[in-house]
């Protein structure tokens, strides 16, 4: 196996101290959190923009800057999705310039979540792993299913039992062992960092997570790469565990210490969260140190319904420092959400993509964000997946005969011409 | 009263390289203070100026301290106490 020497190893976020490239996730001294530590001095001379853009517009351009020894072996087309210019969203929020960067059409799995294992399941096969797992709420355990069968690693992926039936099947589907969990994602986490613990399988939200983690950057480095290499004013993003926001923001930071952007990093970082699991967002709100978890979530987006967020406490601190915000939004909000987004910009967000407009829209009511600077609000997953969260709040589509005058009634066309009595 | 501590991996080395300890006590703080007295280099690794370490959650029987009582959580004879890194998820 080659080494890349630019990845140096992985740092305690707690105390600095510098471990080597293995699937270890806290530190052993204080366990905390561990993160993949690059030299970037010795990165620099080897990226530029003209190399980025000359690869194929997928996340494994920016494959520097990601913590694999040797090249991609899974998921090799992930990432590269688009910035859409939301020019209709924008006129219906009364703001001037707004992307929504949308990660429900990424591939393979239709969301964020391909990236972060496409990283991990590289690095599992680097490690010689051959069981891989994870425990999801559900996008997750699409992705690492999908993205395992394709590399033909065995799976078991562990859910909470109440998650929609789409995100089940849509995992057991690629022929992974899925064991729902009578509990809530934190038990089912709980659960799995044990069987880490005692089998050593490679899951990649636990023992491959910092590895896994990287990956996220990659939405970071396609925003700025969209807008012309620079960096957007204000960033929205959504928080389950409260990787993602922290990963975004770090991928700005990395490319202003590489030259790659000529500016420094002055984004305001927007965190959104479900009134229903809202530890982040309450932790900002109300100022506290660290987060209090929530023990029983309850919200239909039940993709960010982490009530014990392993990244809390950053995702609070960074939004704090950068001088952005954090919201939170009702069930009804989120469908509300779902449905602006899909009518104005024809993207049919999840429940997630929903929370983070509907926190967009409320932050911009609010005057947190000014309607005169840019802002992308990121998207990462797909609404075919919660479709059972909006068909409450759509008509039920009329029934006809197949006969013009029918269809002429329903649509109110041509009423001058008909008898009376059909009228 | 006999209760079992589980002691993850990395510190193992410092409880004698011991999966579990055997300690008593009627509240989990109660606990925490034998198994420290058994084995006082655990100190360091679990507890920062008397404070539990942040990324380290208590469970008692699969049931996080932070929703019971906390450190005053009362145990009893045969309850399993685990230690499990909380860095974990999403």
């Amino acid at each position: 196996m080659p080494n890349n020497n630019a990845v140096l190893g992985l740092k305690c976020r707690v105390c600095g101290k510098l471990y080597g490239k293995t699937a270890q996730f806290f530190c052993p001294d204080d366990s905390g959190p561990l993160e993949v530590a690059y030299d970037y001095d010795a990165i620099k001379p080897t990226v530029s923009r003209a190399k980025f853009a000359a690869r194929p517009r997928n996340m494994w351009r920016y494959r520097e800057l990601l913590p694999l020894d040797g090249e991609p072996t899974v998921g090799p087309q992930v990432g590269g999705t688009p910035l859409v210019r939301a020019d209709r969203l924008a006129d219906a929020l009364g703001v001037e310039r707004l992307w929504i960067k949308n990660d429900a059409v990424n591939f393979p799995t239709l969301s964020f979540k391909d990236r972060v294992v496409s990283v991990a399941l590289s690095k599992a096969r680097e490690l010689g792993m051959r069981m891989v797992g994870c425990a999801s709420t559900g996008n997750l355990a699409n992705s690492v299913a999908a993205l395992a069968a394709s590399a033909g690693l065995e799976t078991v992926i562990l859910v909470p039992a109440d998650l929609e039936r789409t995100k089940i099947f849509g995992t057991a589907v690629y022929g992974a062992k899925v064991v729902k969990v009578a509990g809530t994602y934190d038990q089912v986490n709980r659960l799995c960092t044990q069987i880490v613990m005692k089998y050593g399988w490679g899951f990649v939200n636990v023992n491959l997570r910092p590895f896994y983690a990287e990956g996220s950057k990659t939405v970071g480095f396609e925003i700025a790469e969209d807008l012309g290499w620079r960096f957007p004013q204000h960033v929205v993003s959504p928080m389950a565990g409260g990787a993602l926001i922290g990963k975004i923001y770090k991928a700005f930071t990395e490319l202003s210490r590489l030259g790659i952007v000529d500016q420094p990093v002055t984004t305001k970082m927007y965190g959104a969260q479900a009134a229903g699991c809202n530890p982040i967002s309450d932790c900002v709100k109300s100022n506290r140190e660290r987060h209090k978890p929530i023990r029983t979530p309850n919200t239909i987006c039940k993709s960010l319904a982490i009530g014990d967020p392993a990244d809390g406490y950053f995702a609070a601190q960074l939004i704090k420092s950068t001088g952005g915000w954090a919201e939170d939004v009702t069930d009804a909000e989120i469908v509300e959400g779902m449905q602006l987004l899909a009518r104005t910009e024809g993207i049919f967000a999840e429940t997630a993509g929903g929370t983070t407009l509907a926190v967009a829209k409320k932050l911009i009511e609010q005057g947190r964000i000014p309607r005169n600077e840019e802002i992308v609000i990121c998207v990462t997953g797909n609404g075919l997946k919660t479709q059972d969260c909006v068909f409450d709040a759509l008509d039920e589509p009329s029934t006809i005969k197949p006969a013009l005058a029918e269809f002429e009634e329903l649509a109110g066309l041509a009423a001058e011409t008909r008898e009376p009595a059909l009228v | 009263m006999a209760i079992k501590v589980q002691i993850p991996t990395p510190m193992r080395e410092q409880a004698g390289g011991n999966a579990e300890v055997v300690v008593t006590g009627g509240t989990v703080k109660a606990a925490f203070d034998d198994l420290l007295r058994q084995y006082p280099a655990l100190a360091t690794k679990l507890f920062d100026n008397g404070k539990l370490r942040p990324y380290i959650n208590v469970f008692v029987n699969d049931e996080d301290i932070r929703y019971l009582d906390e450190m005053d959580t009362a145990i009893t004879d045969g309850v399993i106490v685990a230690l499990i890194p909380a860095v974990a998820g999403g």
